[in-house]
């Protein structure tokens, strides 16, 4: 990297840091009940103050977590896949992830013990990855991924409708629709520990790829000659992802679209490199998850906006955008 | 240096099978410093298995690759990749990326965790001139020519500083002018001291008057190795693609004439 191309990363990395902390001040602030910065002063007297504390902090961090978790997943994703529209929605990850959770609830073992709701989810998405590799194959095309992505898909939300019907009580029922939705509100300070570790640990392996991602610019084969070990990237990849992303689905449901969207608008900005474009997704997803919340929080309806739903309405939209640009490209 | 570094590229009775089609069988050959060889034959006669086993790239069924001594599969991956620079056919460029950064892709087995040192930059840059790229360094590599592409590829591969170039159908697709400065390029490598060039060839005429050594496949296993005058003979060629041909003397040099297909 020239020196001009690192001051360039310093500026975007930093000014990505600087929206996080300003988005968290705003995300702590922002709901149906506005703490202003002057109530902050006088804390342990205010009755707010349980507010932010017990409710919006969670929240906050979880939003920054659960957004930096799918960002980088969706980046090592088209980095690996070669693929702009990767990302662990689009290739079925996040629904294995649903469908492990989705189990768990339906055996009602998720009020008992909820952990095994985490184990189960980041089990799923990581043999989500695994099945995808394996199904994609070494030389698998973009084609070959989506299709593998498709079948996943499919498999998975058979799975989750299976769950529903045979749901043991309309209670059930409704726990798993609600979960599926996707959100981060009335998150509890438990759920943040139990989220955070894995998504550190996965998030932390990710971006051990950035080299192999680099390589892979050039083909399979390209990045072979390069000594780049196949097997340990794939293996990276495979509990990465499930361990970021599963643990994410876990704690928040379905939040689609932020793999795709984040790495697609940042890679302009890194010179197109797969592995530069690491870091700047994750915060970057930080920052759109966190933005979405905050304006889902303020919307003026009965009942709160799902953000699963805000963001898939916002992400549908921009794939079909992307899949008209890249036609354009091609033709 | 005291100690004798030969650096042969040696394949000993390499055997693949693809899907339960012998694709090479027993195939022998050594591979010399300061030499360009080029590895011709007929379609499907097994050149990029046998140049991808040469590489380290795929594990043959039987027998081995060494290089200098040691069996090449036992070599960390990144020696290997730094002193095997493998050139693939119709590589593929995934991301928009600029030349200097396609290039830069080169230094991937040197550079540690903390991206290209002062030294990978050196050599980027010494790549980048050797392979004319200097003034394209900065252009998006999608929007590049065919031949303008296939130098940054190349110039991808000398970055490395690799002690064998390897290369599959380096020559494809470039027209005459492009096909000369790649073939001088590679020429002006195996020149230096301890580096060498294995190349996969279509053309017959280029390996005959270019390649310091021609081995020749077909079906799988060697029918000629040696001098490309020596190994492409007529009878040679017969066997290997069926042609009837002969080495006429040109302006400058001999010339493979093609006449017909052998009868009987």
């Amino acid at each position: 990297m020239s020196r001009h191309m690192i001051g360039k990363r310093v500026l975007l990395l930093g000014g990505l840091c600087l929206l996080v902390m300003l988005l968290s001040g705003v995300s702590l602030m922002a709901g149906r009940v506005w703490v202003p910065w002057s109530a902050w002063s006088q804390a342990a007297h205010d009755p707010r103050w349980a507010i932010i504390f017990e409710l919006r902090l969670p929240r906050t961090i979880l939003a920054i977590a659960v957004g930096a978790a799918l960002g980088l997943s969706g980046a090592a994703m088209q980095g690996y896949t070669r693929n702009p529209l990767a990302d662990p929605g689009v290739l079925g990850v996040s629904s294995m992830a649903a469908l492990g959770a989705v189990m768990t609830m339906y055996l009602s073992m998720s009020l008992a013990t909820p952990w095994l709701l985490f184990v189960a989810a980041m089990a799923g998405a990581g043999i989500g990855v695994a099945v995808m590799l394996v199904l994609a194959g070494g030389t698998g095309g973009t084609i070959t991924f989506i299709l593998a992505g498709v079948i996943l898909n499919t498999v998975a939300s058979a799975g989750v409708a299976l769950a529903l019907s045979l749901a043991p009580s309309p209670w059930a029922a409704q726990e798993i629709i609600n979960w599926l939705l996707g959100s981060l509100a009335d998150r509890s300070a438990d759920d943040v520990w139990r989220a955070l570790p894995f998504i550190l640990v996965g998030s932390g392996l990710l971006l051990f790829l950035g080299r192999a991602l680099n390589a892979l610019t050039l083909g399979e084969t390209g990045a072979k000659a390069l000594g780049v070990d196949m097997t340990l990237t794939r293996v990276l990849l495979a509990v990465g992802v499930g361990l970021a992303s599963g643990a994410s689905v876990a704690v928040t449901g379905m939040i689609g679209f932020v793999g795709l969207i984040v790495p697609h608008l940042m890679r302009p900005l890194v010179g197109h490199q797969p592995g530069a474009l690491l870091a700047p997704s994750a915060i970057a997803g930080a920052v759109l998850v966190l933005a979405a919340d905050i304006l889902v929080r303020l919307t003026p309806s009965a009942a709160e906006v799902r953000l699963g739903v805000a963001m898939s309405a916002i992400g549908g939209p921009f794939f079909l955008a992307l899949l008209i640009s890249m036609r354009r490209k091609l033709a | 240096m005291s100690v004798v570094n030969t650096n042969e590229l040696v394949a000993e009775a390499l055997s693949v099978t693809l899907g339960g089609h012998p694709v090479l069988s027993g195939v022998s050959a050594r591979f010399r410093t300061g030499e360009v060889t080029a590895i011709v034959g007929p379609n499907g006669a097994g050149k990029s298995t046998l140049l991808a086993c040469l590489a380290g790239l795929r594990k043959p069924d039987a027998g081995q690759v060494s290089l200098d001594g040691a069996p090449v599969l036992a070599l960390p991956h990144r020696e290997r990749a730094r002193r095997i620079g493998f050139l693939p056919q119709t590589p593929e460029v995934a991301w928009a990326v600029d030349v200097e950064t396609l290039v830069g892709l080169g230094r991937i087995p040197h550079s540690g965790a903390r991206g290209l040192s002062d030294a990978d930059h050196a050599a980027v840059r010494a790549a980048l001139v050797r392979t004319d790229m200097t003034d394209l360094a900065h252009r998006d590599v999608t929007t590049l020519s065919g031949g303008e592409r296939a130098r940054a590829l190349l110039a991808r591969v000398l970055a490395g500083e690799p002690s064998w170039l390897l290369a599959d159908e380096p020559l494809a697709g470039l027209d005459p002018g492009h096909q000369l400065d790649a073939v001088d390029l590679m020429r002006g490598f195996a020149a230096e001291d301890g580096q060498g060039v294995v190349m996969t060839l279509h053309d017959l005429g280029v390996a005959l008057r270019l390649a310091d050594r021609v081995v020749v496949l077909q079906g799988g296993g060697v029918i000629a190795d040696g001098a490309p005058l020596e190994a492409l003979t007529p009878a040679v060629l017969a066997q290997a693609y069926g042609v009837e041909a002969a080495i006429v003397p040109g302006l400058s040099g001999p010339l493979i004439e093609l006449i017909g297909h052998v009868h009987g």
